[in-house]
């Protein structure tokens, strides 16, 4: 249950930018994850109100927008979707690929109300 | 963190981010920081502690029971003589893992982690604290037996490493895909048991880590049999502490142990 130390370290990185622009609430937040980032979308969900409970984004809502994983195949250059555990090209099948898109874990936005 | 590096005195974000108005009243701002942003700092930190010192870490991480103290213990019978070794122990509960590397003579500092599930960098820097750094050439970290926190944590390694024991399924990179794809290298531990295991195939493990899209060497060893064989492992550890110590010799190292988050 790794989602609840994300949870307070997102809510660490949230309350220092809300001081930073001297806000008294946060309203919405905007989380990037990718498949490949081993984190639950849902049970990041489930964790998020115990560790802002109290603060000034208890009620913020959460949105999180889940990339799809991609791949790069640097054998015959397509790019295809894939899956967590088959990162092969979806075109020649090879696995000299690179991750495009599927591995993020990112605070992309944020939504606050000031004094 | 600690006062004499002054790692405290970190600012975790910058305050340029673009910022707009919505017509609620609302400030916007775009961050696109990652998630684990104050962690990886530290992890950078830590990573640069152990640099100026010239030392080699290792991340090892597997399922409990799959053989990861068994191998530190193998491991500082056949490297003691020529690297000198320390180890941190992550457990949730009882200092057994550090006793049992102790009574090889070795430095070893146990994190309990109480109900937490993976070592952080926060808690391998204390740890780092207790150790004597110029003491040390090769530091084994051996993280909390499990496959799926810890892979999301950045602690200071240089490598990790992910052991998958012939008791367990062939089909477990496939099962945890984060963990096996951020392997550096894969040891497929117990094969002395192979016998015993019909339904572990080697090549089935290494085909499921290559659907991972990745090109880590995966080595079979054993720690426990009359003939154990760890010479593949051995060699790897020694070919990455002369690398390393040919990287740095190359990078000017005072400039990035004052990198302090």
């Amino acid at each position: 249950m790794h989602e609840l130390s994300l949870c307070f370290a997102l809510l660490e990185q949230v309350e220092t930018l809300a001081a930073q622009h001297h806000a008294i609430r946060v309203e919405r937040m905007t989380i990037h994850l990718g498949p490949l980032s081993g984190i639950e979308p849902s049970l990041l969900t489930t964790a998020w109100p115990i560790a802002a409970a109290n603060s000034l984004a208890a009620t913020a809502v959460l949105d999180i927008i889940i990339s799809p994983v991609r791949v790069y195949c640097h054998d015959c250059g397509a790019e295809s979707d894939a899956t967590a555990n088959n990162l092969c090209c979806g075109v020649c099948h090879s696995y000299h690929t690179q991750v495009r898109s599927g591995d993020e874990l990112l605070l992309a936005h944020l939504e606050l109300t000031l004094e | 963190m600690c006062d004499t590096c002054g790692c405290h005195q970190h600012d975790l974000t910058d305050s340029n981010e673009p910022i707009t108005t919505n017509a609620a009243g609302r400030v916007e701002l775009t961050v696109l920081k990652p998630l684990l942003n104050a962690n990886d700092q530290q992890a950078a930190h830590n990573r640069a502690h152990c640099e100026q010192h010239g030392i080699l870490v290792i991340n090892l991480m597997s399922s409990p029971g799959a053989g990861k103290t068994s191998l530190l213990e193998a491991t500082i019978d056949a490297l003691a003589a020529e690297l000198r070794i320390a180890v941190i122990e992550g457990d949730l509960e009882t200092e057994n893992d550090a006793q049992r590397i102790r009574a090889k003579g070795v430095a070893a500092v146990q994190i309990t982690t109480g109900t937490a599930c993976h070592l952080d960098a926060n808690m391998v820097h204390e740890a780092l604290h207790r150790l004597d750094l110029n003491k040390i050439d090769l530091l084994l970290i051996e993280n909390v037996g499990n496959l799926v926190c810890p892979a999301s944590f950045d602690l200071g390694q240089h490598r990790n490493v992910v052991l998958l024991s012939v008791t367990e399924g062939d089909d477990k990179p496939a099962k945890y895909p984060v963990m096996f794809r951020a392997a550096d290298l894969v040891l497929i531990t117990k094969t002395d048991l192979l016998p015993y295991c019909p339904e572990f195939q080697p090549a089935r493990a290494a085909q499921a880590l290559r659907h991972l899209a990745t090109h880590s060497p995966c080595f079979q060893l054993n720690t426990r049999s009359s003939a154990p064989d760890l010479t593949a492992w051995l060699n790897w550890l020694r070919a990455e502490q002369s690398a390393l110590k040919q990287r740095l010799a190359l990078e000017p190292v005072h400039v990035r142990a004052h990198e302090h988050v």
